[in-house]
């Protein structure tokens, strides 16, 4: 365990000097896709990948951590709550993925140990951490704010975002709970029924 | 000519040009303008350095024709604005409306943390900022004094649609850091986060949960306008806005800490 945290460290620390904008794939995605972010983040497997592997599959995408007693339980409450207004054939093809904003605290073990509690569907949920300056940069394009509390917790905007599938913003909700939003809802019907 | 003679000028300045354009800022305990319920307006600021001057036209030209991915009509659309760089003639040209030594203006959040970054450094946090700004050429924390506040308001009565001076015109203050008031407003790491506030947080209301944890958040010093136009100002920017008016400068944590 110690082994691999020090292995996906060095892989980090790695990919970190990389220039933000290397170029290639993400040519071709539109200007306003949230995407163009080139930062590596990590799941709860501890599997490294970038936004933009996400392309394709419509997605939910809100932000969290995992110490959080309160609203961040409810915000995957409310993602679930999108899901269960959905159809199977719906529900199978929307990823949920949620962010940490504490990247110090949450590491991968922390990540799983929400995943499995919460028993969270691999196939279509991902928990993931990036170091500070891409949390920053992600709830920038969210327009998720927040700010850390003296005593270790933060304060936030807690939204779900819906991206399409090539990652732009198309619709956001700041009502949480069990009982989705509708309007919301009906954004990711129409997401996931557009070609 | 003008712009010949401020170079030889800021090269004959001692620890300009060795050090880089950095100033080391000692940080410590701090009274922000920003009363949390969480902090009480006490922040703690960690030994840092921060550039001595904003960040010019001609630094940030090298820097998009380094990166070619950050000039005017390349950088997408989410991290910039269409007014991003609008005052330069052309994507790698500055033009008569953009000159050299003048702060670059019209740059996001984005654009800002970008250029930081390629430099090994960051953008401030507000915190950095603050008390970096408190300091005038004989004090850490003049604040209190009302002819410092007197003089920092000065700049904000001045009309806006003037030129921009050139950087390095305000004079070095404790530190060696210039031009942190009168000269442009600067972008802060966490801009955005500075009015997060708690009120609304009701754990009764769906609609009203918006927010995690505590921490209400009120004015500490009124008096201390300048400074709250500031908080104001940023707190409204969106990370791909650009202003006329909106420069920045680099940060970093000091050699041998992990950032």
């Amino acid at each position: 365990m110690k082994l691999r945290r020090l292995l996906l460290a060095a892989l980090l620390g790695l990919a970190a000097p990389l220039p933000a904008t290397a170029a290639s794939p993400a040519a071709a995605l539109p200007g306003d896709s949230a995407y163009r972010l080139a930062d590596t983040y990590t799941d709860q497997a501890g599997r490294g990948f970038q936004l933009a592997e996400g392309r394709g599959r419509v997605r939910l995408v809100a932000m969290f951590y995992t110490s959080c007693r309160f609203v961040c339980p409810l915000i995957i409450d409310s993602a679930k709550g999108v899901e269960h207004a959905l159809a199977p054939a719906e529900r199978a093809r929307l990823g949920v993925l949620l962010v940490s904003l504490d990247p110090a605290r949450d590491d991968v073990a922390a990540l799983r140990s929400v995943f499995d509690k919460r028993r969270l569907d691999p196939a279509r949920w991902t928990l993931a951490r990036t170091e500070a300056a891409g949390v920053r940069k992600l709830a920038a394009v969210l327009g998720v704010r927040y700010r850390a509390l003296a005593d270790g917790e933060f304060n936030h905007t807690s939204a779900l975002v819906l991206l399409d599938r090539d990652g732009r913003v198309l619709a956001r909700t700041e009502k949480l709970g069990s009982v989705p939003d509708p309007a919301f809802v009906a954004a990711v019907k129409a997401a996931l029924a557009a070609k | 000519m003008r712009a010949a003679w401020l170079a030889l000028a800021l090269l004959a300045t001692p620890g300009l040009a060795a050090g880089a354009g950095w100033a080391r800022l000692p940080g410590g305990e701090f009274s922000s303008v920003l009363r949390y319920e969480d902090t009480g307006g006490k922040v703690k600021v960690a030994p840092f350095e921060l550039q001595r001057l904003p960040v010019t036209n001609a630094e940030f030209l090298a820097f998009v024709r380094r990166q070619p991915d950050w000039q005017r009509g390349k950088a997408p659309e989410v991290f910039a604005e269409p007014r991003y760089l609008k005052h330069w003639q052309g994507p790698t040209t500055l033009g008569p409306t953009a000159l050299p030594e003048q702060p670059v203006t019209n740059v996001s959040w984005f654009a800002a943390q970008a250029y930081c970054e390629a430099q090994g450094a960051r953008l401030p946090t507000w915190s950095e900022w603050e008390y970096a700004a408190a300091a005038d050429e004989t004090r850490a924390d003049a604040r209190a004094d009302p002819a410092w506040r007197e003089r920092i308001l000065a700049w904000y009565s001045m009309p806006s649609n003037r030129p921009l001076a050139t950087v390095g015109q305000g004079p070095a203050d404790l530190h060696g850091v210039r031009d942190l008031h009168g000269l442009v407003w600067e972008w802060v790491e966490d801009y955005s986060a500075m009015l997060v506030s708690a009120d609304n947080r009701d754990q009764g209301d769906p609609d009203n949960l918006k927010f995690c944890g505590a921490g209400a958040l009120s004015m500490d010093d009124r008096e201390n306008y300048a400074v709250l136009m500031r908080v104001a100002m940023l707190s409204a920017l969106q990370a791909e806005d650009t202003t006329a008016n909106l420069g920045f400068r680099c940060a970093r944590d000091l050699p041998g800490k992990t950032p």
